[in-house]
């Protein structure tokens, strides 16, 4: 069932190693990374807009006192 | 008067927040069991190709990554069309949170297909119609991010963003048929339904990561489009609830 006689034979990819492993890595790399980026944007929008509306409100506050 | 029609106005953005927030671990979790049952068919079943050895295997993420290049510019391009046609404020945060997954996957294409010609063509780049419409497809997002990015108020960006987009449409059709209309050196599918059963593992592995590729860009752009909704939507009440309300 597995193609594969060994590991090493796996890694080597009948000499094809670095083009196959080139193309699968930076596949991996994007992947994990890109929702890792999307993730710490969405937490910085978040506290961003969290102060914005802090702040607005305050401002509002200090009209009606006046 | 003005609550009723915020509240109709703003209805999509505030009932496809919570839904899509919902789904994100669902089409996560698919994603990641397409994807290794794809790794485990194409990198350890399948067998070696008669003409190109093990590198073939590369096509187990260049098709699928070209192939989600092309979709999720037709997408955005359909979002923009609908923006244009109706003026609704959703399709143009949809198309903005597609394009950087797009980009990647035009990208990926390119980096895997160089990697791919050098062994079997003996050269990482060339210009043929097939390799060079899809490098003008990854100029088309960049230009598109570029483009929204540099107009301040959102409903004009998503305007001349959208007008971007369809005239970019164009260029799919061209990436699809190059090696059709002109002689290329990228060959066709080297994987087809019609032959042995060898075929056959290398095609379902194909299909299987293609399905992840897909399942994983609905995810991602889901996640990425909630939080531009937050940011645009900031001062609808459903967006200062919410906020208000995770502060707690």
């Amino acid at each position: 069932m597995i193609h594969w006689n060994s590991f090493s034979d796996f890694l080597a990819m009948g000499g094809y190693g670095l083009y196959v492993w080139g193309s699968f890595g930076a596949t991996v790399l994007i992947m994990a990374v890109e929702p890792i980026l999307v993730a710490r944007n969405r937490k910085t929008t978040i506290t961003r807009l969290k102060r914005q509306m802090r702040a607005d409100s305050r401002a509002e506050n200090r009209n009606t006192a006046e | 008067m003005t609550d009723r029609f915020n509240l109709y106005r703003y209805a999509s953005p505030a009932t496809f927040y919570p839904l899509a927030g919902a789904l994100i671990p669902y089409f996560a979790a698919v994603s990641v069991v397409f994807g290794l049952a794809g790794l485990w068919l194409g990198m350890l079943v399948a067998p070696t190709d008669f003409q190109q050895g093990e590198g073939y295997r590369i096509i187990f993420i260049h098709v699928p990554a070209s192939w989600m290049s092309m979709f999720i510019y037709l997408v955005m391009a359909f979002w923009a069309a609908i923006g244009l046609a109706f003026n609704t404020r959703l399709s143009g945060m949809m198309a903005q949170a597609l394009a950087p997954t797009g980009a990647l996957m035009a990208f990926l294409s390119l980096w895997t297909g160089a990697l791919w010609g050098k062994p079997m063509w003996g050269t990482w780049w060339v210009w043929d119609a097939r390799l060079t419409s899809e490098l003008i497809l990854l100029f088309l997002y960049i230009g598109y991010m570029a483009l929204t990015a540099a107009i301040d108020d959102a409903r004009r960006a998503d305007k001349a963003g959208g007008i971007l987009l369809l005239v970019g449409v164009v260029n799919i059709p061209i990436i699809y048929f190059s090696v059709k209309w002109w002689n290329t050196l990228h060959q066709g599918s080297s994987v087809n339904l019609t032959k042995s059963s060898m075929a056959e593992t290398m095609l379902w592995g194909m299909l299987l990561m293609a399905m992840c590729f897909w399942m994983y860009s609905i995810a991602v752009a889901f996640a990425r489009v909630r939080t531009i909704m937050l940011e645009r939507e900031r001062h609808t009440d459903w967006v200062k609830a919410l906020l208000a309300g995770d502060e707690k």
